[in-house]
């Protein structure tokens, strides 16, 4: 076992981490540690100029393979760079849905056409995306899509009705893929396609969600004959379902490291309160921020066994149970902040609902354990997947 | 970055496995446990001349095989998966450790090829109820002519009715806390020492209470500098605690294992009881925390190593213990617990042996402070400004 990075990685850390204190200043001061979960809809115009500048610094889609604009960084680095740039409080990247699911399908699954035309606007934090997937009777159940795509011959294009839900920064994005059902009598996941759509055209409407936190970061997206090429299916139709569960297996848990470090300093945010008003002293709260503290850790060291192992394809129980942990204990902290605050908690910062980042934390954690694989879910699939007990029955 | 085990490390995890699949069955525990020594010596005599584990992280110059603390916690996880019965946490996670950290290079020399020749020791230091720091030392030393005389009594000694060599901590009269404290070694039988077995609720571990009136040893028994030894002792302390974490995560393991394999030929309502929700996502919960206490363990094993061979993360260990031995003794209890719940009625008999991990976790996370202690430590640590002592 060897718990440090090579001087190699090291020496990345440090080009990292100058460039950033170089660069996140003056005009990008206003967005320093802004624009993450619970803050995605705010500032969105300076943080899209902030995806240009990364550009410009060589830092937006750096997992990518060389020949597209990337980097070819291994995963280490990968790790490296978003520790780095949650540590210097780099503002929620608009373009991760970009770089890190519409990129890399495209690169994996897409045409040299398709590749021509979307890959640089994502490289160069020009062309926004957001994720169509879920939709009002397919949560969990994704497979159950009802939105579908039609060839119109007479066109030669694909036509596209139904509704999707959940999706964020819809109202910000150029371009979203969708899952659509292109074999009407089909049913589950297969007959399924993967579309590339833009979202500037009438056929699209997008209206925001109103969440328990009072802000809009997610949206309900309507497709009324919306239109896509011939040339924008990402594999044959049929095959969406393929193409959309290889997206799940991009994501190697680069992002994990630079997701705890803004828990930690939502954590530290909790400490210096507890400090300052003396639920420091309050002997079952002590113990609560120390059970916190030992998570954070835990969930740090389990990364690292993620990031460590895998390599040969094993399958991977710490990678398994890693959502599952982390949506838990985020929750639990968004609690925890709240009985910190103690009678100040109630408190708003204005009206008519202005949270201060504590409140907003607290609420927003609601979401951790439902969007992205629910905790049952998640329970589901570590007692099938990993322990081999029987599967659910399913339609 | 490469937090895994290497190949060598993986053949010494699969090699212990398979011997003490051979020899720590069931029924071989449930014969040790209900011995007042609480092992078979002549198996340990066996597990010290065949596989050499007493000897596993000595250093060479002293015979021993020179290995490391990230070694010794992939053993240690195997044997509480199989609740080997033996001396082998005393006497190794314990004693030898003990003498590493206090010990000069002459009675290195002359105590750990003791050891490695089959050996056993222990370590005493707290009184009853005085909790598990070195504040708990209420044993006093006072020097003499030509060397020092103990009086005192210590509590919830592991193997300590049973082994050759004890190390003991004691304080100079009108000392409190770390302060006054210094180690001794000496043999077991010397004159003045009592020891009592003390019956346990978990009978997979022996644990002793030791009463010494007016033990005479002479000036080399004395481990470091006198009235020195608080840091060594937190240090001796938090070294066992990774090696009870450890283990801890093997017994969280294997009540999830008998568990799910339970689960998988028990039917009801004309199917197993595997495929009810309501048990699957009891199930997952186990494993999430079989693999988070496997996290921490193993981060801990590291800084542990660290500690004993230098290294820029020796100076977390206070910290890495804590968090170890608090997530784990819970992880523990609560798979062995929700395992009792999952078996049903039969996880209540005797005859399933959930019971013994049931009793083990309890006992292990009492042993050198639970997870609220631990928790506690890492408060004051956290917001009291203090550093993790």
């Amino acid at each position: 076992m060897k718990l440090s990075f090579s001087a190699e990685d090291e020496q990345f850390r440090e080009e990292v981490a100058s460039w950033l204190a170089a660069n996140l200043v003056g005009e990008f001061e206003c967005v320093r540690g802004r624009g993450g979960p619970g803050d995605e809809h705010q500032l969105v115009e300076e943080r899209k100029a902030w995806e240009r500048k990364l550009h410009e610094g060589g830092w937006t889609c750096i997992g990518w393979p060389k020949e597209y604009g990337g980097r070819s960084a291994s995963i280490e680095q990968q790790v490296i760079f978003n520790e780095e740039y949650a540590r210097a409080g780099g503002p929620g990247r608009i373009g991760h849905i970009g770089e890190t699911l519409a990129g890399p399908t495209i690169i994996a699954f897409g045409s040299e056409e398709q590749k021509a035309k979307y890959l640089p606007g994502i490289l160069r934090g020009e062309e926004f995306w957001c994720q169509g997937y879920s939709e009002p009777s397919a949560g969990s159940d994704l497979a159950n899509v009802k939105t579908k795509a039609v060839f119109d011959e007479a066109s030669g294009k694909w036509r596209i009705n139904g509704q999707k839900v959940w999706t964020s920064l819809a109202h910000e994005s150029e371009y979203c893929f969708v899952i659509a059902r292109t074999d009407p009598q089909s049913v589950g996941h297969k007959g399924l396609g993967f579309f590339l759509v833009a979202m500037d055209q009438p056929g699209v409407t997008v209206r925001p969600i109103e969440q328990i936190t009072g802000t809009s970061e997610f949206n309900e997206v309507f497709f009324d004959d919306a239109e896509c090429d011939a040339s924008d299916i990402v594999g044959e139709p049929g095959e969406g379902w393929k193409v959309a569960m290889g997206l799940l297996g991009f994501e190697r848990g680069v992002s994990t490291l630079g997701q705890q470090m803004l828990f930690q300093n939502e954590f530290d945010a909790i400490i210096k309160l507890a400090k300052e008003n003396g639920a420091a002293q309050n002997p079952a709260l002590r113990h609560r921020i120390a059970e916190a503290h030992i998570g954070l850790r835990i969930m740090r060291y389990n990364s690292m066994r993620m990031l460590s192992g895998g390599a040969d394809g094993s399958l991977q129980k710490e990678a398994m149970i890693y959502k599952l942990y982390w949506a838990s204990w985020h929750r639990n902290l968004g609690k925890l902040a709240m009985d910190v605050m103690g009678q100040e908690s109630e408190i708003l910062e204005d009206a008519p609902y202005e949270l201060n980042r504590l409140q907003s934390m607290y609420l927003f954690t609601r979401s951790d354990t439902i969007y992205g694989g629910t905790n049952q879910i998640q329970r589901n699939i570590i007692a099938e997947r990993a322990l081999g007990m029987p599967r659910e029955p399913r339609g | 970055m490469e937090f895994t085990f290497t190949d060598e490390q993986l053949m010494i995890r699969d090699t212990a496995e398979a011997f003490l699949a051979e020899v720590s069955t069931s029924e071989a525990v449930r014969a040790a446990m209900v011995t007042e020594a609480g092992y078979d010596p002549q198996l340990w005599q066996r597990v010290c001349e065949e596989m050499f584990w007493q000897a596993i992280h000595i250093p060479e110059e002293y015979g021993g095989m020179g290995l490391g603390y990230v070694e010794l916690v992939a053993m240690l996880e195997q044997m509480g998966r199989y609740l080997f019965c033996s001396p082998f946490f005393s006497t190794v996670c314990l004693g030898v450790n003990a003498l590493l950290v206090a010990a000069n290079d002459e009675q290195k020399a002359q105590y750990l090829p003791e050891i490695v020749a089959g050996k056993t020791a222990t370590l005493a230091f707290a009184s009853a109820n005085g909790g598990w720091a070195s504040d708990s030392v209420t044993a006093t030393f006072s020097a003499t002519d030509n060397g020092f005389v103990l009086d005192g009594s210590y509590r919830y000694v592991t193997d300590g009715h049973s082994a050759d060599l004890l190390i003991v901590a004691a304080r100079e009269a009108g000392s409190e806390g770390e302060q006054g404290i210094s180690l001794f070694v000496l043999p077991a039988d010397s004159a003045g020492v009592s020891r009592r077995w003390l019956p346990t609720m978990d009978q997979t571990r022996k644990q002793a209470e030791l009463n010494f009136e007016q033990v005479a040893v002479p000036a080399s028994a004395l481990l470091g500098e006198s009235g020195q030894a608080g840091a060594q002792l937190e240090q001796i302390l938090d070294l066992a605690r990774v090696a009870i974490a450890a283990d801890q995560v093997g017994g969280t393991q294997q009540a999830l294992d008998i568990t799910v394999e339970y689960l998988q030929e028990r039917q009801q309502f004309g199917r197993v009881i595997a495929s009810y929700q309501a048990v699957k996502h009891k199930a997952a919960d186990m494993m999430l925390k079989a693999e988070a206490g496997r996290s921490a363990l193993y981060y801990a094993a590291c800084v542990a190593d660290e500690s004993l061979q230098g290294g820029p993360l020796a100076d977390q260990l206070s910290e890495a213990a804590s968090i170890a031995k608090a997530y784990c003794s819970e992880a523990y209890f609560f798979n062995a617990g929700c395992g009792i719940q999952l078996f049903g009625g039969v996880g209540f008999t005797s005859e399933y042996d959930i019971q013994l991990y049931f009793k083990r976790a309890k006992s292990t996370e009492t042993f050198l402070g639970d997870a609220s202690w631990h928790r506690e430590r890492l408060a004051r640590q956290l917001l009291d400004g203090e550093s993790a002592a």
